[in-house]
């Protein structure tokens, strides 16, 4: 048995939630003062994820960067090997938003996608 | 000099959602001027998500956000003109306003408007506002302009990086920083609580173990060049640094996230009244100023944490402007003055005119501490309105109450409207 | 060989140089920082005393009343701004009215024109904001302000239009008696190159550091102190709280601080005055801002201190003697010193400038230079123009169409100028001294990434190189993802 100790995000009191795993699941939450923080507790404790954002270079476009994100919330422990893999990445004006820049990005199986339009020079 | 039926001071979130929401409401001769090289305001370099959960139920970044409100105002064919700042707004005789403006390719000229919105956004606080002390060298920036360097411009300010002030700027900034390879090394909050919110303490800052400290600030700088290293210290109930509680960090940067002021120059010129709490224009519940004809949305009326807010505001700013410039002004309706009492440290709209507002009024504002286990309560004069009970209101969220004609036109003799935070 | 070797690129030394080059001579200024007017120069009150304030007989008393009337015409010579606020010494109810009498007949002793003492109900006319305990005061309407910047530049610049070389970036390390002159032994501060210079005279303005330089090369040792002064700088909204400089009659309880519009329309409180050991320490401290609007309350009121924009701290250079040390070193023949050069030094500079031009001038035998062009024209401000003209310029440069700075209204026009003009701008504080972009109430915070970008573009220069004031204080360390 393992406890973890979180604040949850749902609303500006930020309850500290304490949540009890065994063997990998999770058997109480406490410390939340309504549902939705049981939710956010099991979810953060079994499977935290996040969307990524970041910006890439562009070659002949009217900006130099183009923001970029993950097409759907990618595991927390992949955020960094997400990013490093956008270094060298250089991508071609126009760019129009949910263009594919990177497919299965540090084998998520998630697209990173366009999040700006950015004509041609 | 060329006529508008309006112009609209700034392009970004609050400017575009007022001109979409004029032209939908029948206003043709529309012309925004905006001073950057593109339309979509500070909304382009906030690159994070989570912007439009409210109006579009889904999580965009801040430049898909603003591509949504552009193509808006696209679709209606509604002019703008870029790389323009307006240098001058002033009242003329006929009560028609006259904005003066300048670019590289028109040079400076004259626009005659029925009305204008005041969309303008708002500035940082700088470290000469803040009063530390210390050296002056490079490497002090604050987070916005890191922002703007980092996202749009693709160049990193610092290594090893202190912030001061945990708005959701600083925060942001904080995971920003961290994800293109600078280590944050602390962020100090002067106040006992965040004026951030909840989810970007947990995301931008527990994600990657980077300390906040509460009731803390900077208190030197360190460097002749570039920044060597700042210490913080903590702070007593007077915010003044407690010795012996110094803490030394070298660092090359110090980011600076230590609030955000409207940018009222230009209204102040053209003679709008500003309120000394919001540092934004004082308007009523058509968001309209004391310059019949002038009105202000967005952060230039005051500072919003969610751009969602923003749309909103600037669709209620348009819209009357559009109203204003088809019937002329409101005239002299009764007018019921909001009184902030009891936590409450201002509202916007601060005066009602309970005869010409729709069905409702929505009232924003903001507390002045952190206040568990309350209640908003309304009272007309004397009379309780409405008591809505708050687990938790925090100065870093804005907070909003609904106002209904059917009430307030229940009271004819109505002196004013009082809002006040009690306890539940 | 240079005939005249100025080390020093302050205000003293640029002043000097351009005196210098009415004369027929090879002149080179030094300085160790990347750009003129990066000492004492830039800190200080921005005030043109009247010279009531030194000693009947001192050098600061003759320099500053000489100082001060040539600035009509030097102000129009060179495009300086500049303007006859007039000065007013305040004395309050516990302060002793024969003081600032004493005060006057010191004045008049100095050759101060017009001083007169006004009472209260005249001075209210004047000053609606004066402090309650203020019962009168003396009036010195030569009293003005001016741009400490903009004065140096322009000294600078001229020098550098009639022939002076400047060589930035350069430090001195030693300086040693040659048969015929001087040898200067310097280090480049950004390549770490040494270089030496051959010069028949030196005048050695370099501030805060001046005695360092006389004791290599002479005897009769001077003892230089940086008495630090801290300032506060508040937004224009509150720059016509005072419409002259106001000082505080000295008492026991020290000298008080004054409280003046700057020529840009800002309001200026300061200074403190502390003996410091580092002669680098411009840092501000809590105690000395803290003071400063305590302080400033004596005399005047309701100063709205939450309008400050920024603050900052200078350095005057304090010799013991405590008079300015203006001439040739008695065993070092051809070294000649202007030092000690603290509180009247700005107003001082342009009788300072003739002073030591013409020592150097007679100890070389030195003719009239025909050619030398008296005149120099400042960054054009668009903002002074008529909109036609205005129009006009704008369609020939497009780029005086493009505002960069919101809050002081700069446009690209003016930032070209100050990176093309002589001596031009390299950094972002040199751009700002000259155009004010980056002055204004977000201080820098909205143009600084722009400025970057017309440096890149004009200078032109790689971002990575572009710095705040020189060499180590640059702007960016990296491109994203790469540190």
């Amino acid at each position: 048995m393992s406890t973890r100790e979180l604040t949850c995000i749902n609303c500006p009191l930020g309850c500290a939630l304490t949540v009890t795993t065994e063997n990998g699941s999770v058997t109480s939450v406490t410390g939340n003062t309504c549902p939705r923080g049981d939710a956010y507790a099991r979810k953060e404790v079994t499977n935290p994820t996040r969307i990524v954002t970041s910006t890439v270079r562009v070659a002949g476009g009217v900006c130099p960067m183009v923001n970029v994100k993950t097409a759907t919330d990618i595991p927390k422990d992949k955020i960094f090997a997400c990013t490093a893999s956008l270094k060298n990445v250089i991508v071609q004006a126009p760019v129009a938003i949910g263009d594919v820049i990177l497919t299965n990005v540090a084998d998520t199986g998630v697209d990173i996608i366009a999040a700006r339009n950015i004509a041609a020079k | 000099m060329k006529n508008y039926d309006l112009v609209i001071v700034g392009g970004g979130p609050a400017g575009l959602a007022a001109a979409v929401s004029a032209r939908d409401n029948g206003i043709e001769s529309i012309l925004i001027l905006e001073r950057d090289k593109e339309l979509g305001g500070i909304l382009n370099q906030c690159i994070h998500n989570g912007f439009g959960l409210h109006t579009f139920k889904e999580e965009l970044t801040g430049p898909e956000y603003a591509a949504r409100f552009i193509d808006q105002a696209a679709e209606r064919n509604i002019s703008y003109k870029l790389n323009t700042m307006v240098m001058d707004i002033a009242v003329m005789d006929s009560g028609e306003k006259k904005v003066t403006a300048m670019n590289r390719e028109d040079g400076m000229f004259e626009l005659c408007a029925k009305a204008v919105i005041l969309a303008m956004g708002c500035r940082e606080r700088s470290r000469g506002a803040l009063n530390i002390p210390g050296y002056r060298p490079a490497g002090i920036y604050s987070a916005g302009t890191a922002q703007r360097l980092v996202n749009m411009e693709g160049y990193m300010p610092g290594r090893e990086v202190v912030i001061l002030g945990s708005g959701d700027i600083g925060l942001i900034m904080a995971r920003r920083m961290t994800l293109e390879g600078a280590t944050v090394k602390v962020v100090a909050e002067l106040m006992p609580y965040s004026g951030g919110l909840k989810r970007n303490i947990v995301q931008c800052l527990d994600d990657f173990n980077i300390p906040l400290k509460l009731s803390h600030t900077v208190i030197d700088i360190e460097g002749k060049d570039r920044v060597e290293a700042v210490t913080i210290a903590e702070v007593g109930a007077d915010r003044k640094p407690v010795p012996g509680t110094e803490e030394r960090y070298t660092c090359d940067t110090l980011l600076l996230s230590c609030g955000l002021i409207p940018e009222n120059e230009l209204s102040k010129n053209a003679g709008v009244s500003i309120s000394p709490v919001t540092s934004g224009p004082v308007v009523n519940d058509s968001l309209e100023t004391d310059v019949p004809g002038i009105f202000a949305c967005g952060n230039v009326l005051h500072v919003h944490d969610l751009v969602d807010y923003v749309s909103q505001e600037a669709a209620v700013a348009g819209k009357n402007a559009a109203l204003y410039i088809q019937n002329g002004s409101s005239g002299d309706a009764r007018t019921v003055e909001i009184v902030p009492e009891g936590g409450v440290r201002y509202t916007v709209p601060k005066f009602i005119r309970p005869e010409r507002i729709d069905d409702t009024v929505t009232v924003r504002f903001r507390v002045g501490d952190v206040y568990k286990n309350c209640a908003v309560c309304v009272y007309l004069d004397d009379e309780l309105l409405q008591k809505k009970k708050r687990p938790v209101m925090a100065p870093g969220e804005m907070e909003q109450i609904i106002l209904t004609k059917e009430k307030l036109g229940a009271h004819p003799d109505l002196g004013r409207i009082i809002i006040r935070i009690e306890e539940a | 060989m240079y005939d005249v070797a100025i080390i020093g690129a302050g205000v003293t030394g640029s002043a000097i140089a351009r005196e210098l080059s009415k004369y027929h001579a090879r002149i080179c200024v030094i300085d160790r920082e990347e750009d003129v007017c990066c000492g004492t120069s830039k800190a200080n009150s921005a005030i043109i005393h009247a010279g009531f304030d030194a000693e009947p007989g001192s050098l600061k008393a003759k320099l500053n009343v000489r100082g001060n009337a040539m600035m009509d015409a030097l102000a129009g010579e060179l495009d300086i701004p500049f303007t006859r606020t007039g000065s007013l010494v305040v004395c309050t109810a516990s302060q002793n009215r024969a003081d600032l009498e004493a005060l006057m007949e010191k004045g008049r002793k100095n050759g101060v024109p017009d001083l007169r003492i006004l009472e209260r109900d005249e001075l209210l006319t004047l000053e609606p904001n004066i402090s309650d305990d203020v019962v009168c005061a003396l009036f010195a309407p030569t009293g003005g302000i001016v741009c400490p910047f903009h004065m140096t530049m322009a000294f600078a610049e001229n020098a550098c239009t009639n022939g002076v070389s400047f060589f930035l970036n350069t430090k001195v390390d030693h300086i040693e008696k040659s048969e015929d002159g001087y040898r200067i032994d310097t280090t480049h501060t950004d390549s770490g190159k040494t270089e030496t210079f051959a010069a028949k005279v030196i005048v050695n303005a370099a501030g805060v550091y001046a005695d360092v330089l006389n004791n290599m090369v002479s005897a009769h040792k001077l003892h230089i102190t940086a008495r630090k002064g801290e300032y506060c700088l508040l937004d224009k909204d509150a720059g016509t709280h005072v419409s002259h400089t106001i000082f505080q009659l000295p008492s026991k309880m020290g000298k008080g601080v004054l409280v003046t519009p700057t020529i840009h329309g800002n309001l200026l409180i300061g200074p403190t005055a502390v003996d410091v050991e580092n002669k680098d320490a411009v840092n501000t401290t809590q105690a000395g801002l803290d003071s400063l609007g305590r302080t400033a309350s004596l005399s005047v009121k309701n100063i709205p201190m939450r309008q400050v924009i920024t603050s900052f701290a200078g350095l005057r250079a304090h010799e013991e003697g405590g008079d300015f040390v203006i001439g040739e070193a008695a065993d070092a023949p051809g070294f000649i010193n202007a030092a000690g050069i603290e509180s009247p030094g700005l107003s001082s500079a342009p009788a300072i400038g003739e002073m030591v031009a013409q020592l150097a001038a007679e100890f070389l035998g030195l003719s009239a230079n025909p050619d030398f062009i008296p005149h120099r024209k400042g960054i054009l401000r668009p903002e002074t123009l008529s909109m036609e003209e205005r129009n006009r310029l704008i369609a020939e440069h497009p780029e005086y169409g493009n505002i960069i700075c919101r809050c002081e209204m700069i446009t690209e026009g003016e930032i070209m100028d100050a990176i093309h003009r002589p001596l031009g701008a390299r950094s972002l504080d040199g751009v700002k001294r000259r155009t004010r972009a980056g002055m204004g109430r977000c201080q820098s915070g909205f143009c600084s990434p722009r400025t970057m970008e017309i440096l890149e573009r004009e200078v032109p220069m790689q971002m990575f190189d572009i710095t705040k004031n020189g060499v180590g204080s640059n702007l960016v360390v990296g491109l994203n993802k790469e540190l």
